[in-house]
């Protein structure tokens, strides 16, 4: 059996050169998560005087959101991508090569592993130099750029099975809003435990998505959470196990290849 | 098996779609290795749909086929190892410069990792693409987009090429250039190429032998010279001077042979022993008056009409109209 990773390093490749070659899909995913954040610390700042509040800076606290808004752009991205591919029949082209499926999945996903790292820098830098202090230090950082490439990798692969699943990259923009409900049912704004309203608290400890914001959240205001590391990461693996199963199915039966 | 190594079998292959029509219905060919065969028919006859099966790209209903020796259903990678494909849409990604796309191609084909580079440059010097390489294929013509395509489909040495129609919506200078290139593949590097086209020219000048498809069957095979003399004998063509005298001209030149459908004159495929000089004789004896009159030599578009009852540009723009009231309805 032929060593593999040259092909996935050459897929990989096209991702990001892809990526930096076409503005339009990686600024957005920088600047609007940066943007709507800035305008919720503005709006929000005095959430902070709430009894129980976890931090001083809604700014800190909020900086934990553009992480997964990213990330769900990252993921629209990837299978828009990926269903263009489809439908100019690029898929074809690399089906008919010596690729195995494996290697073009995890090359497509490595590429979207890695612009997703350089969201996390970027969001990171963002926060540093607007004052907010990283409580978990440097080695939080580092746990951050590993919860942010397992995010895109989760998120990436969702993306991909639809893409496989639909090979429509209009179905895929079409799903965008419904993510992004998730996003909005969340603990975005406010601590699950301070949401006032009833039914949007329940929301929003069923979702996931809270948990992974209460993840990156923990490591920015409180340091060391192991329930919150625990919970962050135990979601986004299910998420991301379940995913990768989904599009490693979709995509054998797309390269039908024989 | 015609050969071990470059040859293609094939064995009442059969495709069918779940909802649709048989696209290919019991095809039986055999290409020799070195050999230009031309897959010859309108849109939507099964050209396509073989190719893809011969290729790999969909498994068939039922029959056998056999490339480079290896079975598409049983050894699909080995077959995939030694072809090279161009398919009829030239998928290529606009943001990637034509080295890119030669750089990830030979990657993903095994290519050894010091030879990716001169490959590609050798391949971008023989398609002529070589200014344009470093050039993104977003700002290609179609014509270098199609040569681009051939030079993928070249990078790992194939032994066998699949070229699905490979000149449509090019340009004649465009066109021809890629006839030549063929052509030398085919002397220079002994390169078994199956060629699918609609151009009766196209499979008449490159293919050394020629399968004419239409509704999924072959209707003829063999070359184009025996297919033509199978025709045998030439047709009168006669472009009236009005066009209220065509039937009075066709019931004229109906003596002389039996009547072609054709659209824009009228047309007899002369009876055995009869000529030219003949028919103008007649003419002038009997005061008929024509614009032109030429005596044309068996076609390929006659042997299509032959074997089908219909013209290959008929037959074509029959599928076309097919497709789109499906589109409609």
């Amino acid at each position: 059996m032929s060593n593999s990773w040259p092909q996935v390093t050459a897929i990989a490749r096209r991702s990001v050169v892809r990526t930096a070659r076409q503005p339009a899909s990686f600024i957005p995913p920088l600047i609007f998560p940066i943007a709507l954040m800035a305008v919720n610390a503005g709006g929000l700042r005095s959430s902070t005087n709430l009894p129980g509040f976890p931090t001083d800076s809604f700014l800190a606290f909020a900086l934990a959101v553009p992480f997964i808004q990213g990330a769900l752009f990252s993921t629209m991205n990837a299978g828009t991508e990926l269903a263009r591919d489809i439908q100019t029949g690029f898929v074809n082209r690399l089906a008919l090569t010596a690729l195995r499926d494996w290697a073009l999945l995890t090359g497509q996903l490595a590429g979207v592993v890695a612009l997703g790292m350089i969201q996390v820098l970027f969001y990171i830098a963002v926060g540093v130099s607007a004052g907010v202090e990283i409580r978990s230090g440097f080695a939080g950082v580092l746990v951050l750029l590993v919860y942010g490439a397992i995010v895109s990798l989760s998120f990436g692969a969702l993306g991909s099975f639809l893409a496989y699943r639909t090979g429509s990259g209009e179905m895929i923009q079409a799903l965008f809003p419904v993510l992004f409900v998730f996003l909005f049912i969340s603990s975005m704004n406010t601590p699950r435990n301070l949401i006032g309203v009833e039914w949007f608290r329940i929301a929003a400890t069923l979702n996931p998505v809270s948990y992974m914001i209460e993840c990156v959240r923990s490591l920015i205001i409180t340091g060391w959470d192991p329930q919150a590391l625990l919970l962050g990461f135990g979601f986004v693996i299910i998420i991301g196990v379940v995913s990768l199963t989904l599009a490693a199915r979709a995509l054998r039966s797309r390269m039908t290849r024989t | 098996m015609t050969d071990e190594t470059n040859g293609i079998e094939v064995d009442g292959l059969v495709r069918e779609y779940r909802k649709g029509p048989r696209a290919v219905d019991g095809i039986d060919l055999s290409v020799a290795p070195g050999e230009i065969y031309g897959f010859l028919g309108p849109n939507g006859a099964g050209k396509s749909t073989t190719v893809h099966v011969l290729t790999t790209l969909l498994p068939p209903t039922s029959g056998t086929a056999r490339v480079g020796g290896f079975d598409v259903v049983k050894s699909g990678p080995k077959v995939r190892a030694l072809i090279g494909v161009a398919l009829q849409e030239a998928a290529l990604d606009p943001l990637l410069t034509g080295r890119d796309h030669l750089r990830l191609q030979a990657t993903l084909q095994g290519v050894r990792k010091d030879q990716r580079r001169v490959r590609a440059d050798e391949l971008l010097e023989r398609v002529g693409l070589a200014d344009a390489g470093d050039r993104k294929v977003s700002g290609y013509s179609g014509g270098m987009k199609r040569r681009l395509d051939l030079a993928l489909a070249l990078i790992h040495g194939p032994r066998i090429l699949f070229l699905d129609e490979p000149t449509t919506g090019l340009d004649p200078q465009s066109r021809t250039a890629l006839w030549e290139e063929v052509a030398r593949l085919r002397r220079e590097d002994r390169v078994t190429v199956f060629l699918t086209t609609q151009y009766l020219e196209e499979a008449d000048v490159l293919a050394d032998r020629v399968g004419i498809i239409d509704q999924g069957k072959i209707v003829a095979e063999g070359t184009p010279a025996a297919l033509k003399a199978e025709i045998g004998r030439p047709s009168v063509h006669a472009i009236p001077q009005r066009d209220e005298d065509k039937p009075r001209i066709a019931e004229f030149l109906a003596q002389f042979g039996e009547p072609l459908a054709t659209s824009r004159d009228v047309a007899v495929r002369l009876r055995d022993g009869l000529g030219l000089t003949d028919i103008v004789r007649a003419l002038d004896a009997n005061g008929v008056e024509v614009v032109d009159l030429e005596l044309r030599a068996p076609s390929l578009d006659d042997v299509f009409l032959a074997k089908t009852g219909r013209t290959l540009e008929g037959a074509t723009e029959e599928a076309e109209a097919e497709q789109q009231q499906q589109r409609v309805g």
